[in-house]
């Protein structure tokens, strides 16, 4: 009985790391048409960061918004400086987008070595929470409610909101949002800036779940797509469910077939893709 | 003109390993595995407009089925290599299914998500793959009692085989079904209309394309006798779309040239510098942002511009 509830929570909490990851991943890919391959380098860069902002400030969430900052920071000057001077061709900003991947991996493990460093969950979240004798893990729960905090200030910035609703405009159609005056280009660049904060807070907040090493990159990276292809590119319910779908398979696969658990993510992807090229929730196909 | 460029690039081709010592060979010999690799990728990026970031599945498939296939079931390399061939291209008609759904960026990000899925499953699946030890101990094939050890043999063996690859992809694409595969890449919707099924061409040649990836993958692990993750990871397939690119997409030389370029650059530059990881990464951006048609129509074109001053001036 423990074992399944931590289990749960810990599908939980990966669930809520991805959404993070994913909804950014999201609303660039819907917004710009880049598929931003940097993005699971941004979440370990985010990780790596909050290691050295903790040797100065012991504070878990001061390090994940400095984190988020700087990785936002170091997006927008992506964005403004490199997919911007390419913008119009689609397969070469991807292709940056790889390039700049493969030098901040490098770029980590010369700074922060190859070896994983362990970032401490905070003291007061250590003890789990007790519920009549079950064990429940304060951390993972906690997590569970900024991904969903986020989620829900994320929806009312897209639905309530002027941006928000320029930002949809943009998502249905480009070349009409332009027409009307959106400042589609500031646009770009704040959504960028955004999912990168987002990718990047994700790594610390994750990081007493998961710790900073070399490799996390290409181990969000996947399952951030295949959230995005499950979910509908663009969508931010899509990324939402997606996450926690994908974070519930991967925990429950490792646990019950932890040789094939990469296998079985796939399954609900292929099912999807198969009958619904959009995605469950997206409006445009991928 | 022409037949004499060929005639020279043969006889130097042949006689190479006479002249060259032994870590030339075999440089060259992975310049070959490297060649029908690159190539075989340029089918999809380069005539079929389809952008593929999960290439390394077909090399790191292959070389795992044929590799488990001799060490845990002790079989001989006259069933390990079609049998390896057969998997990775049946493996390769479900994932084009599923990549095909898809045109453009959606196709990259699904054959990368999917190539990923492959790469972790090698990492994790232990009791198959040994997980991050590699499967080790392997033997070259010797074929009509050749043996392959030594390099210059090994040399040999590749080039024919690299040989009959180029050829046999430069015939697919010089036929008519190329011509189709072009048009779908140019037009896809006009092609529809003229009755073409754009769907299946595309994905035919993703079979085919994913069928000498394996072939490749043979070559490689028969070359290295030995099978790691890292074959089927995300640098793998960058390294050889990198040489793709490099090297001029949809043009036939191009990518032989490219990955060329992409073995010479991991040999030589990462003898001085060890962050090859960082090297490619700065190679894939400036060649997007500098360079982005490519090495040989670069050159091509600049070869031409001169020409035509030249004979402007007489």
């Amino acid at each position: 009985m423990q074992y399944w509830i931590i289990q749960t929570l810990n599908s939980f909490a990966l669930g809520g790391l991805l959404f993070l990851l994913a909804a950014g991943f999201s609303l660039i890919f819907g917004l710009m048409r880049i598929a931003n391959l940097t993005h699971g380098s941004m979440y370990m860069l985010g990780a790596y960061v909050g290691v050295s902002v903790l040797k100065v400030v012991p504070n878990l969430w001061l390090a994940a918004i400095i984190g988020g900052l700087v990785i936002a920071v170091f997006g927008g000057l992506v964005e403004r400086l490199i997919l911007r001077a390419l913008a119009g061709n689609a397969l070469g900003q991807v292709l940056v987008t790889l390039g700049i991947s493969f030098i901040i991996a490098d770029l980590c493990l010369m700074v922060w070595g190859g070896d994983p460093i362990p970032i401490p969950t905070p003291p007061a979240l250590q003890q789990p929470i007790l519920v009549g004798g079950v064990a429940f893990p304060t951390y993972r729960l906690v997590v569970l409610l900024i991904a969903v905090v986020t989620a829900v200030v994320l929806h009312l910035l897209m639905d309530r909101t002027r941006i928000g609703a320029m930002i949809r405009a943009g998502v249905d159609d480009m070349q009409m949002a332009r027409a009307v005056g959106i400042p589609v280009s500031r646009l770009f660049t704040a959504v960028f800036c955004l999912g990168a904060a987002l990718a990047g807070a994700g790594g610390i907040i994750g990081g007493p779940i998961m710790s900073a090493y070399p490799g996390l990159d290409a181990d969000m990276l996947p399952l951030a797509l295949i959230v995005v292809m499950l979910g509908g590119v663009g969508s931010l319910l899509g990324a939402f469910v997606g996450s926690f779908l994908i974070g519930a398979i991967y925990t429950f696969g490792t646990a019950l077939l932890p040789d094939l658990a990469y296998v079985i993510l796939f399954l609900p992807m292929i099912v999807v893709i198969a009958f619904r090229p959009t995605g469950l929730f997206g409006r445009q196909s991928v | 003109m022409r037949k004499a460029g060929w005639v020279v690039l043969a006889v130097a081709l042949a006689t190479f390993p006479l002249a060259g010592g032994e870590y030339y060979i075999n440089l060259t010999s992975q310049i070959f595995i490297a060649a029908i690799f690159a190539a075989s990728l340029n089918l999809l990026v380069g005539y079929g407009g389809l952008p593929s970031l999960g290439h390394a599945s077909w090399l790191g498939l292959a070389a795992y089925i044929s590799a488990w296939m001799s060490l845990k079931l002790g079989l001989g390399h006259w069933a390990t290599a079609p049998a390896a061939l057969l998997g990775t291209t049946l493996i390769a008609c479900a994932f084009g299914w599923i990549s095909l759904r898809a045109t453009g960026l959606g196709f990259l990000m699904l054959t990368l998500a999917l190539s990923q899925v492959l790469w972790g499953t090698a990492y994790r699946w232990v009791s198959v793959t040994d997980g991050d030890n590699g499967l080790r101990g392997l033997t070259r094939p010797a074929p009509f009692g050749i043996g392959l050890e030594d390099a210059t043999s090994f040399y040999y063996f590749a080039l024919a085989i690299t040989v009959v690859a180029i050829w046999l992809m430069a015939v697919f694409v010089a036929s008519p079904f190329g011509a189709a595969l072009r048009g779908a890449r140019d037009q896809s919707r006009r092609m529809s209309a003229l009755g073409h099924d754009v769907w299946l061409i595309r994905w035919i040649t993703f079979v085919y394309s994913a069928f000498w990836g394996a072939v490749s993958g043979l070559l490689f692990v028969y070359y290295n006798k030995y099978i790691h993750p890292a074959s089927l990871s995300l640098t793998t397939s960058a390294e050889a779309l990198l040489g793709v690119i490099a090297g001029g997409s949809g043009t036939l030389g191009g990518p032989i040239v490219g990955a060329a370029i992409v073995i010479f650059l991991k040999n030589y530059v990462s003898a001085y510098i060890e962050r090859w990881n960082m090297l490619l990464g700065f190679v894939f951006v400036f060649i997007v942002i500098f360079m982005p048609e490519g090495v040989v129509p670069g050159v091509r074109r600049l070869l031409g511009q001169a020409m035509r001053a030249r004979r402007r001036s007489r």
